[in-house]
């Protein structure tokens, strides 16, 4: 049989927005830009807000990044066809994409709460939302994952979390709750505090 | 339960760090990515239809145009296939493209080469995969630019893609460029990939079969994205 390479990747440059979210970056096409909003309606479980920054090696935080996340909904089903367990809450999208804020560069994602999935074995992972970095200077975008702070005993028995060997960077993973339904994750591309990437 | 998608060959990527591109010096990170297997999360990912996308949406000529009026420079379609590394066409991707005008100029504020903007091109487009994985869209070919890296660095002509698959996994972003562009083997962002026949996946062809006569010049580009290692057994089987 034929078997191809997979594409090279290369870097998304400094007008992914161009292409991503043109209406972002103020060019008026299409009907709005995707991934703007994850819901079409009312959602099922708790909507909360997730904010946070993609800082350099720096500590300076990129203005030109995009990050998208795809997650389950709250009941812990994935909004695709090839999700077998159930049917998915059909006015969530699963999926969010954003530019961040043009002064801060403060990525903001409206969404809900993801249920639990099972990891391949069957065990129940923590919530978590799989998040994607890519901005200028970013060869291959960067997978991670945003577990949550206050889901300690979910989070205590993940097949993930539990193999990570470094445990002083697993706070990396986790967003932190600021406010009743108001989420902080913070990304570090490099150096102190950064962030675990995955090769998944 | 699926095995999973193949692992991706970070030879054949470009790493994070190549000191030669210089942004990617602070933004690349230090530590080793941490391997896992891919589960649902990953294996999953968002579907777009095609009754999302406008009659215009892959055609970068006329798609932020005045009424009657048409984007300046060499007129080309680009068209090819999005395949997965098992060689199957992959329906239903959604492909995002975004390039400068042919004087090399891009519509941003952030951009600040003395090319002129072109009033009648914005410089993205987007289209959805067929049955078969087909693509298609119609441009202008993007002119070459400089940008601040080195003293004297320019991109070769190119254009950006973004791709889904059916997975979160297969998400890949890259650039397209032209064959025969001497500028190609001077960029530090395309000697970020280290291996000269991965760069050359990335050349698109001039295709004079599926040129349209006093139109439109055709180039080729195909995109592999990650294949599922549950195919490769099956076809195995298969062949036994
Ligand atoms: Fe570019």
């Amino acid at each position: 049989m034929k078997y191809l390479k997979e594409s090279p990747s290369q870097t998304a440059g400094p007008y992914v927005h161009i292409g991503c979210t043109p209406n972002f970056a103020g060019i008026r096409m299409y009907d709005g830009d995707l991934g703007a909003t994850m819901k079409r309606g009312p959602v099922q479980g708790e909507e909360i807000v997730v904010t946070g920054a993609v800082h350099d090696g720096m500590g300076a935080v990129l203005m030109d990044a995009m990050i998208e996340i795809w997650q389950a909904d709250a009941a812990g089903l994935y909004p695709s066809p090839r999700e077998v367990r159930g049917r998915a809450d059909p006015n969530f999208t699963g999926w969010g994409r954003s530019a961040g804020n043009p002064e801060t560069g403060l990525f903001t994602f409206d969404t809900v709460k993801p249920g639990q999935v099972p990891w391949r074995d069957g065990t129940l992972q923590a919530p978590h939302v799989t998040v994607w970095i890519v901005a200028r200077g970013i060869n291959l975008g960067l997978h991670t994952r945003m577990y949550f702070e206050d889901e300690t005993e979910a989070n205590a028995t993940d097949p993930i979390l539990k193999r990570i060997e470094h445990r002083n960077r697993i706070p990396t993973l986790m967003a932190r709750k600021t406010a009743n339904g108001v989420y902080r994750f913070d990304i570090v591309l490099q150096g102190v505090g950064e962030t675990i990437f995955f090769d998944i | 339960m699926s095995e999973g998608y193949i692992r991706r060959d970070r030879d054949w990527h470009p790493p994070a760090l190549h000191t030669a591109y210089k942004t990617s010096v602070m933004r690349s990170p230090r530590a080793a990515p941490l391997s896992f297997p891919t589960s649902l999360g990953e294996e999953t990912g968002p579907v777009f239809g095609h009754d999302m996308l406008g009659a215009l949406d892959n055609d970068l000529i006329t798609n932020f145009a005045q009424p009657g009026q048409m984007a300046l420079g060499p007129r080309i379609i680009v068209q090819g296939r999005v395949l997965d590394e098992n060689g199957r066409g992959v329906p239903g991707a959604l492909v995002e493209v975004w390039q400068a005008n042919a004087g090399g100029r891009y519509r941003h504020k952030n951009e600040s080469y003395l090319a002129p903007l072109d009033p009648n091109f914005g410089g993205c487009g987007r289209v959805i995969t067929d049955a078969e994985g087909r693509y298609e869209f119609r441009t202008i070919q993007p002119g070459p630019y400089p940008w601040p890296n080195g003293p004297n660095d320019w991109r070769p002509a190119h254009i950006h893609f973004s791709v889904f698959g059916q997975a979160f996994a297969q998400r890949l972003i890259t650039q397209m460029y032209f064959d025969g562009d001497p500028m190609i083997w001077q960029c530090p962002i395309v000697g970020s990939i280290s291996q000269t026949a991965a760069i050359e996946t990335l050349i698109a062809k001039l295709d004079m079969t599926q040129t349209i006569p006093m139109d439109a010049r055709a180039y080729h580009f195909d995109i592999v994205l990650r294949g599922n290692r549950q195919t490769l057994f099956e076809n195995r089987q298969e062949g036994s």
